[in-house]
């Protein structure tokens, strides 16, 4: 039998300021000013994420997840409460991140795409080429450099993002749903690709889905929010040892208990989220 | 495996992507001959109809007569003197208009503020005929070089300007993000993100000009100048001489042609993700 412990993470005590924290958020709030009045998407948000965490956040859709990772990114502001993010200490960026859907220039090469991180950060060509050529090999896609996004197929143009992502070296990896629109065979391989690599370098990640599967298979940690507004429903350490493998780990009866009991906080929210939908609807 | 499918898939795309040939096509399509020699067959009906009389060779004279005067006129080098001319006009104008209607118009797409103030002005001056305000340009610019070059320039400024606001203002917003995360600076985002994916579309704004200039670099030399093809043509008709008229016509005609080449072949290179799609 599985424990399950939930808010494992949640609410710590403030005084604590360790250095192993990567990202802490108190009271983080979102509230989008519309004409209809103040919208709510995220709502109080306080949880750490420890430094090497891959922490993953699952909840309906229109939960605010995507808000809270754009402004993690820092491509949004959030309203209330704070958020601090230790920084990596030398000259990395602090964040990259992996987006939702089609997010590769269309006019630029595999490779080019790969290499745009380092282009911005000025790296020198020899270490652009060492690294670019590293990771382009670890993803499998060495023969394709210089191709165009439209050529690829969806499970290929995702890759190319992982790589352009770790190329940066960040010290905190964002994925936004990042393989919500690839088919169930190459979800796999990529959530694999995706456990490799990231054995390699152990970093902090924030990772956002809407399958408990992913969640359970990827993750450390997992909070689930609840539909609107985005709240704190629960958050739940996984248990499973590292490295994993995907499907020996879906194989095993502890997997099956312990993704039943999440689906049982989601489930309340799922149907929550399509009550509210079709109240408004109405 | 099914990724091997779709590697094979991809160089696919890839042969077809960089496989294609206008000669291909028209071969394939077996009309090749007849796209080749209706134009030929017209010419040879009009030949025959202007040495039987059927049509009065005052306004139409016969194309072997125009073929001739066009063979006179590169013999003594006065074609090459106009054409070099127009050309000049046309680069220059070029230069004058398209390069600052490039820069403005990407930087209005990036900035909605820019955007609000610049937009009413174009759209109060884009209505207004440019060869309308040829008489104002001569008035301006008096009767030499700089007059033909801004009547081009500013002929060409709008049709590239408007495309490339639209152009950026397509650009997914996904790209914008992706830029600032991955820490471009403003620079770079105008760069690598707003050129390039605006492209498409000023490529469009561009074929649009060069037409237009054409139109208005005639008009120019027919009006207030002593060299250049309108002029020739301008002169050719003062002087009656209707077949110097039709070379003039035959070598715009031909430039236009010419122009649209070159503007092909540039689209392919500098858009090579959406040109072979």
């Amino acid at each position: 039998m599985t424990t399950l412990a939930p808010n494992a993470g949640g609410a710590p005590a403030d005084s604590a300021a360790s250095p192993d924290i990567k990202i802490r958020l108190r009271n983080l709030s979102k509230i989008f000013e519309t004409k209809k009045g103040p919208f709510v998407a995220i709502d109080s948000l306080t949880f750490d994420i420890p430094k090497g965490c891959f922490f993953m956040i699952v909840g309906p859709s229109g939960c605010g997840k995507t808000t809270l990772l754009r402004i993690l990114a820092g491509l949004e502001n959030h309203t209330h409460g704070t958020m601090e993010i230790t920084p990596p200490g030398d000259n990395r960026p602090s964040n990259s991140m992996i987006f939702q859907g089609d997010s590769l220039f269309p006019w630029m090469t595999v490779w080019d795409n790969a290499a745009y991180g380092l282009v911005m950060r000025n790296k020198s060509r020899g270490e652009i080429n060492d690294i670019v050529g590293h990771y382009l090999q670890r993803t499998g896609l060495s023969k394709f450099k210089d191709y165009y996004p439209h050529q690829l197929s969806g499970g290929m143009r995702q890759r190319v993002s992982i790589s352009r992502a770790f190329a940066t070296d960040p010290d905190i990896l964002l994925m936004d749903e990042p393989f919500s629109a690839l088919d169930e065979q190459n979800k796999l391989l990529l959530q694999e690709e995706l456990l490799r690599i990231w054995d390699e370098t152990k970093k902090t990640v924030m990772f956002i889905t809407h399958s408990v599967d992913e969640a359970v298979t990827l993750g450390d940690r997992i909070m689930v929010m609840t539909a609107h507004p985005g709240r704190d429903k629960a958050t739940i350490d996984v248990p499973f040892e590292r490295p994993r493998k995907v499907l020996e780990l879906r194989a095993r009866p502890e997997y099956g208990e312990f993704v039943y009991n999440i689906w049982k906080y989601l489930r309340e929210e799922v149907d929550r989220a399509r009550a509210l939908d079709e109240g408004s609807a109405s | 495996m099914t990724d091997a499918i779709q590697q094979s898939k991809a160089i696919e795309g890839k042969g077809r992507a960089t496989g294609f040939s206008l000669a291909a096509y028209l071969k394939n399509s077996g009309e090749r001959w007849m796209n080749i020699l209706s134009p030929f067959a017209l010419l040879l009906i009009w030949e025959i109809a202007a040495r039987l009389g059927y049509i009065d060779t005052r306004f139409f004279p016969a194309p072997s007569k125009i073929f001739e005067t066009m063979w006179t006129l590169i013999l003594s080098g006065e074609l090459f003197i106009h054409l070099k001319a127009s050309m000049y006009r046309l680069f220059w104008g070029f230069m004058w208009g398209g390069i600052p209607a490039l820069l403005l118009g990407i930087s209005m797409g990036l900035s909605r503020t820019l955007r609000v103030i610049v937009e009413p002005i174009v759209s109060a001056t884009y209505p207004i005929p440019k060869s309308a305000i040829l008489p104002l340009i001569l008035l301006i610019f008096g009767l030499g070089e700089a007059s033909k070059i801004v009547m081009v320039a500013v002929g060409l400024f709008y049709p590239i300007l408007i495309n490339t606001v639209a152009g950026v203002l397509e650009i997914p917003k996904i790209h914008f993000d992706v830029a600032q995360n991955f820490g471009a600076k403003k620079l770079n985002v105008f760069r690598t993100v707003a050129l390039p994916g605006a492209m498409p579309l000023i490529m469009t704004g561009v074929k649009l000009g060069v037409g237009l200039g054409l139109i208005l670099i005639s008009l120019a030399e027919m009006i207030g100048a002593k060299s250049g093809l309108g002029y020739m043509m301008w002169n050719a008709w003062e002087i009656l001489s209707v077949e110097t008229m039709y070379v003039g016509l035959i070598v715009i005609a031909f430039l236009g042609v010419i122009f649209n080449l070159i503007l092909n072949e540039l689209e392919r290179m500098l858009v090579p993700w959406k040109t072979n799609r």
